[in-house]
């Protein structure tokens, strides 16, 4: 299982507490992740990525293995420890005050 | 009984204020989404239980929320806002060429008569349908297909459509606004919009009296006369008597005529309110005195409205959807600052206290009768 942790304000959309785990068939990549994530949870959809484009939200971030993949393209493949589940994906609200 | 429910957005949340027809103690709940901007919140004419509010965030973009049970519990509908074919440009503040970009919805207003039709103006300036509760918006494309599209620019705030008003005598005549294009009219359902902003001017345009490029701020009407309408525009505020084929000056006495709100007593059509604002680049009461201006003669003539609003070292704002009326015998006013406080007057502004004096800044107020 894939982890993924989200933001707060997105946690409180889902209704969930904590991690979501989520079951990704083949590739584990951005894509892959984004698109298991938002079936599960449609609410989420448009709130991370554009709803037509799919571009990440310019404010809002990915890291992985405490390195920043905001910038990967969204069909790399995704570190092997977030593929095995021993790390998770983190989605993360840029740091922007507010 | 009779009671009203006063819908509040900030910048950090929503709060549903109620009280009953005395509007005297008030119970206050909320923040409901807390931590986002709520730019407005509305209630359905048809079904009082059913409100929408446009919830958005710099970071995840918009939701839509919808409650069937006046505000306890709320459920998030559709977000996808999509303009209609190829968005074009507007102009960028500097006069290039800008691309059409989705930010916020600005506004709500559900149909008069059901509850699950809605349209939302947006940011950048459109304007969006939902016929289905939010589930589904699509853009009524007329508007900016109108052909001025590309020399609309945006106010400070953004190229905003801020303001709708219903005909309740024709379902198929909306106005709407958009900071800083102007006022424009359909009398199709939004399948063809005209541009009314004949007898405006504006010293921030090349030509001062344009077709469009007006940055309007506020219109409103009462509801028993749909051909006249009172707009604060950025400087000057204006009346129309002809649905806006032509509009005239009726700023009159007023220590300023800038502004942002603007409303009309429920009962007396010629009666209307305004909040004068010191300048463009101040946007602050004049002399540090929050005071309600009202005109009972349809403008020209203004009176300043004070008891029980603070009368030195204030220096809040009143911005355009913060203002609102309710229906009751004795009419009710109501306005949110930016400084986080809710005013009430149930006697039609003569007297005010506020309701709340320390909400985050206040985006937009509405106000539901409840019979």
């Amino acid at each position: 299982m894939i982890r993924v942790v989200l933001p707060a304000h997105l946690r409180t959309l889902a209704n969930v507490d904590g991690e979501v785990a989520l079951a990704v068939h083949g590739d584990v990549t951005q894509r892959s992740v984004l698109d298991a994530l938002e079936t599960r949870y449609p609410v989420l959809r448009g709130t991370i990525r554009d709803h037509v484009t799919l571009r990440r939200r310019p404010f809002v971030r990915f890291f992985a293995c405490e390195q920043d993949l905001s910038h990967e393209r969204p069909d790399a493949p995704l570190p092997e420890a977030v593929a095995t589940g021993a790390e998770a994906f983190l989605v993360i609200g840029a740091m922007a005050g507010g | 009984m009779s009671g009203v429910r006063v819908l509040v957005g900030t910048r950090k949340g929503a709060f549903v204020l109620t009280s009953d027809g005395k509007r005297e103690r008030w119970d206050v709940s909320g923040p409901h989404f807390a931590g986002w901007e709520i730019y407005h919140v509305k209630g359905s004419p048809a079904d009082p239980n059913r409100l929408y509010a446009s919830q958005s965030s710099g970071w995840f973009g918009q939701m839509i929320q919808r409650s069937s049970d006046g505000g306890k519990t709320w459920e998030a509908v559709g977000n996808k806002f999509v303009y209609d074919g190829v968005p074009g440009t507007h102009q960028w503040y500097d006069g290039t060429p800008h691309p059409w970009e989705f930010a916020r919805v600005w506004h709500l207003e559900p149909s008069l008569t059901d509850p699950d039709k809605v349209y939302a103006g947006v940011q950048d300036a459109a304007l969006f349908e939902t016929t289905d509760g939010g589930l589904n918006w699509h853009e009524l494309a007329g508007l900016r297909g109108h052909g001025s599209g590309p020399h609309w620019q945006p106010g400070a705030g953004g190229l905003c459509l801020h303001t709708i008003l219903i005909d309740p005598s024709n379902a198929d005549r909306i106005f709407i606004a958009i900071s800083a294009a102007g006022a424009f009219r359909t009398d199709d359902g939004g399948k063809t919009w005209t541009p009314i902003n004949r007898g405006l001017r504006s010293q921030q345009i090349p030509d001062a009296d344009a077709e469009v490029g007006h940055c309007v701020h506020r219109l409103a009407m009462h509801r028993s006369r749909p051909g006249v309408l009172f707009m604060q525009k950025h400087w000057d505020v204006m009346r129309t008597d002809n649905a806006g084929d032509s509009w005239h000056e009726v700023s009159g006495n007023l220590p300023t005529d800038f502004g942002f709100a603007i409303d009309v007593h429920a009962h007396e059509p010629e009666t209307i309110y305004v909040v004068p604002i010191k300048s463009d680049s101040e946007h602050f009461p004049p002399d540090g005195k929050l005071r309600v201006f009202r005109s009972r003669t349809g403008g020209n003539e203004w009176e300043p409205l004070t008891r029980g609003l603070p009368q030195r070292d204030c220096y809040v704002n009143v911005l355009r959807d913060a203002m609102a009326i309710d229906s009751l015998d004795s009419c009710g006013v109501y306005f949110g600052t930016t400084g986080g406080q809710v005013y009430a007057s149930a006697d039609a502004g003569d007297n005010w206290s506020p309701i709340v004096r320390d909400l985050p800044p206040v985006l937009s107020v509405e106000v539901q009768t409840l019979r």
